[in-house]
């Protein structure tokens, strides 16, 4: 089966009057249709600048230095989104790869009511007529639960809550039946318990729609929950990339074990201190050389902060760079296998 | 609508206010009034006719009352030289300045919202950098610099349009139109260079705002995303700024109609200082305040209809 | 020294300079009688003995414009000064005690406001009285109403800052908290406007001395110059043109050295 989107070497560098920021160094994934993607990291990992790269969303040259390939398929032919002009880029963006934001209300122009945004893009991929338009437009809505559909779809964004205001915007990205939507952080502006709320409501028309998801987050939990996969981004760079129940049953990167531990235990004594992650990431304009998380880490062995650990796999799927692993016993109905 | 009439009272009071000043402006003038206003050749009968008709024999407040009274009911009192009714005069050259107005502010808007949302979009460059050298130039040059300047260099040197001289509506379209080409250019050079800063600005603070990128993710076409997503959002600035300019082109209007010869409000005005005619004087200053408090008004109510955030109906 | 920072500071300040030296030094350079008529020069071309030609009545027109000039310096910046001093008190009085002062002293200002500002000036030039003194007051009170918003807007700002309520609470009298802490805050924001309000007072002088309701002939003033020429524009252009080019520069100068200023110290407030 060719994979949906097939990422390698992806480099996205920003020229700066301070030098070159190195914000996406060399990222390879691949993804299939209908399969979730977690991408995880700290602020700054690069995560965000990935999705734009994706979309085309970045200031063009000479500003945004890109390399590497995105071959994406669409209609049986696979093309490098990278490669592509604005005009092609254009057919692209909404109708085949749309985008979820982080804060929703930002995300929708104040000024215009919820259905005329939905239609906008409507109209812009389709040849619906402004009543087919504006039926759609419901329907969409009713779709990602918003209670009243009709009424509610000439209110503006300011008079709907954080939650509904997510689900319009999820509703404007599905409107032309995506194959693959980028969701970058889409729960993080919201309340805890609206948060699981639009989770499911992803996952169910992720299923409806036999859509691919890429989910953005520096929430382990959020990814725990929704993903087929996970990749784990530090500096720029994928440092760990695992189905989802090996990712958290067994790491292997030192970072991923680190984020692991930083997760607050419910069932801890209340005085437990919080394992906190020392230091901060690098700078990007000036990369360490060898691994980059060998700063912080509690591990490190000289060879880490001379040489960049290459990738390697400690099963078919799963692909890991450090050059201190974590060792997990062999566990006896061979479910888990020791990676060394 | 609820918030207009939310207002009103303030606005009233304002207005108030206003026909205040304006009574007091000619009220304060040293010196028997009727006299000013009659001159010299007038013989003490015609005087003491005049003293009576305005009410200078009584207190302040009480002439007050009745200028007001009369000016609600379209009486402004009688051109001591003519005898022409004031109201009349005035309705003569309104429609003028009017037109004046309303072209000059057309053309403004017209030239300025294309090029603020283009220069918005695309800083620094090439049109950016032009235009706001330009901008810089004009927005020194009062009105009636730049309007010697026009009838020196098309008028006089070009002679492809006419110096002075001003064609009413009634005789010819063409004609009007064509003597007020000039007058109309001079005034909006000025205005354009300030609304489109205005607009230029909030056009870049709107572009850097999260729904735009969202709005090119889903793939929509640059023009689209200015024109209907940005221009909106970004346009309330402008809409105040433009408010405030009409009160700045009553101003520089009046420069113009002297200097092209239109015989509009503002060139009655000068005549009328001119000719101590302190009545009509009074009652233009009283017509253009109250025009551009409700000018202003209109501006709020603007706002409201572009910026759903500030209607109050829903919780 | 690139092509921006030469139009954009260095020429404008050095004109400011130059054209202020020449109007203070009026009196004492060798120029001829800006009132003296002759009628054997009328409208003479710019030349060796006239630099700037000769108007319809044979007046020297370089001399008239530096005099000119002086009425339009003296006018705009008696008036923003006058303007300063009223509408940044008001403001500051607004801004500290709040409450009734605020909205009669608010009240009063839109009032102020809701007039188009030359519309009250030209009305109020009917007055009789000298023509610069009357200028300054009138143009004075016209842009006072902007500088009490300012005064009050930032006064607003500063007054509820906490060094601010420290000396309250050490019994310091409100007089003297109000021009030992606040002012001093106050004087940045107003300055930057002040020098723009100046440029705008010099169009404003400019434009009713175009009228005729100014400074009265035979005295000359920029915009009276202009005026009474434009009749001749055809002939004698330089009758015209010089004046307007003194008063263009001027108000160029004075925006151009505004706007630098106003964005040295946004750029210093946004780092602070």
């Amino acid at each position: 089966m060719r994979p949906l989107l097939e990422v390698a070497g992806l480099v996205t560098h920003f020229a700066t009057p301070r030098g070159v920021v190195r914000a996406v160094d060399g990222v390879d994934f691949t993804l299939q249709a209908g399969e979730t993607l977690g991408v995880v990291g700290e602020s700054g990992c690069g995560k965000s600048v990935l999705a734009r790269t994706l979309m085309g969303l970045l200031p063009r040259a000479p500003y945004t230095i890109n390399a590497g390939s995105a071959r994406f398929m669409q209609g049986g032919v696979d093309r490098d989104l990278l490669r592509m002009s604005e005009v092609q880029l254009r057919e692209v963006r909404g109708r085949s790869i749309a985008m979820v934001f982080q804060d929703p209300l930002t995300s929708l122009n104040p000024v215009l009511p919820v259905w005329r945004q939905i239609v906008q893009v409507l109209q812009q991929h389709s040849d619906l007529g402004r009543k087919a338009a504006q039926d759609r437009a419901i329907e969409l809505l009713e779709q990602v639960n918003i209670p009243a559909p009709r009424q509610r779809a000439h209110d503006y964004p300011h008079q709907l809550s954080g939650g509904m205001r997510q689900r319009v915007v999820i509703a404007i990205a599905l409107a032309c039946n995506p194959q693959l939507l980028i969701a970058d952080e889409p729960t993080t502006a919201l309340d805890v318990t609206v948060q699981a709320q639009i989770l499911e409501l992803l996952r169910s028309l992720q299923v409806q729609h036999r859509m691919a998801l890429i989910l953005i987050s520096h929430n382990l939990g959020v990814v725990a929950g929704m993903c087929d996969r996970v990749a784990v981004m530090y500096a720029g760079r994928i440092v760990e990339q695992a189905r989802v129940d090996a990712l958290f049953a067994t790491p292997r990167m030192r970072y991923t074990e680190a984020l692991l531990r930083a997760i607050p235990q419910l069932a801890a004594p209340s005085h437990a201190p919080l394992h906190v992650i020392g230091g901060a990431p690098p700078s990007l304009l000036a990369t360490p050389r060898g691994c980059r998380f060998a700063p912080r880490c509690q591990y490190v062995l000289p060879n880490c902060s001379s040489q960049e650990p290459p990738l390697t796999a400690a099963s078919e799927h799963q692909h890991y760079a450090c050059w201190n692993p974590v060792i997990h016993a062999q566990v006896s109905d061979g479910q888990v296998s020791d990676g060394r | 609508m609820r918030r207009i009439l939310r207002g009103l009272p303030a606005i009233i009071a304002v207005l108030a206010a206003v026909s205040m000043i304006s009574f007091a402006l000619v009220a304060f003038l040293p010196g028997d009034l009727a006299l000013l206003m009659l001159g010299d050749s007038a013989t003490p009968e015609t005087v003491a006719v005049a003293r009576r008709e305005l009410g200078l024999d009584r207190p302040l407040y009480a002439r007050y009352l009745l200028w007001l009274g009369n000016a609600l009911q379209g009486d402004f009192g009688n051109s001591a030289r003519s005898g022409q009714p004031v109201i009349d005069a005035i309705l003569e050259r309104l429609p003028v300045t009017l037109e004046l107005m309303l072209l000059t502010i057309t053309l403004s808007l017209l030239l300025s919202i294309p090029l603020g949302v283009w220069t918005g979009y695309r800083r620094e460059g090439m049109t950016d950098r032009v235009v706001l050298s330009l901008s810089m130039v004009f927005v020194s040059m009062p009105s009636f610099l730049m309007g010697v300047l026009l009838v020196y260099f098309v008028a006089l040197q070009l002679q492809w349009l006419p110096a002075t001289g001003f064609i009413p509506l009634s005789e010819s379209v063409v004609g009007n139109l064509q003597s007020m080409v000039l007058p109309v250019l001079a005034l909006a050079l000025h205005d354009v260079p300030v609304y489109l800063r205005v607009l230029r600005s909030d056009i870049i603070q709107t572009l850097q705002q999260n729904f735009i990128l969202l709005a090119r993710a889903m793939g929509l076409p640059t023009a689209k995303i200015l024109m209907r997503n940005a221009l909106r959002p970004a346009s309330l600035n402008l809409v105040t700024t433009v408010g405030l300019g009409v009160g700045r082109l009553l101003g520089g209007a009046l420069t113009i109609e002297v200097l092209f010869g239109l015989p509009g409000l503002g060139q009655l005005l000068i005549e009328s200082i001119y000719q101590k005619e302190y009545l009509v004087m009074q009652a233009i200053v009283l017509f253009v305040a109250v025009g551009f408090v409700l000018i202003n008004l209109l501006v709020d109510v603007l706002y409201v209809l572009l910026d759903p955030r500030l209607r109050e109906e829903h919780a | 020294m690139t092509l921006q920072r030469l139009f954009g500071l260095v020429l404008p300040v050095t004109w400011l300079l130059f054209a202020l030296t020449c109007v203070i030094a009026a009196p004492w350079l060798p120029l001829s009688d800006p009132l003296y008529q002759d009628l054997l020069k009328m409208l003479e071309k710019p030349g060796a003995a006239l630099w700037f030609g000769a108007d319809s009545l044979g007046r020297d027109v370089l001399a008239r414009s530096v005099y000119g000039l002086r009425v339009t310096f003296i006018v705009s910046v008696g008036s923003v000064a006058l303007g300063f001093v009223v509408g940044g008190s008001l403001g500051l009085l607004a801004g500290y005690f709040r409450g009734n002062v605020e909205r009669y002293i608010m009240a009063g200002n839109n009032v102020l406001l809701a007039f188009p500002p030359l519309i009250l000036a030209v009305a109020m030039m009917a007055y009789p009285g000298a023509a610069v003194p009357k200028l300054i007051l009138v143009l004075g009170l016209v842009v006072s109403s902007a500088f009490t918003r300012i005064s009050r807007v930032n006064t607003l700002r500063f007054a509820q800052q906490e060094f601010v309520m420290a000396a309250k609470a050490m019994g310091m009298r409100d007089l003297r908290i109000m021009l030992v802490e606040i002012v001093p805050n106050l004087l940045n924001p107003l300055l930057v406007f002040a020098l723009l309000g100046v440029a705008l007072a010099a169009v404003a002088e400019g434009t009713l001395s175009f009228l005729g309701l100014s400074v009265p002939p035979p005295t000359p003033t920029l915009g009276n110059m202009i005026g009474s020429e434009v009749s001749s524009l055809r002939e004698a252009p330089h009758a015209v043109f010089f004046p307007a080019a003194v008063l263009f520069l001027t108000i160029f100068s004075l925006n151009r050295v505004g706007e630098y200023i106003q964005r040295k110290l946004d750029v210093r407030e946004s780092a602070v």
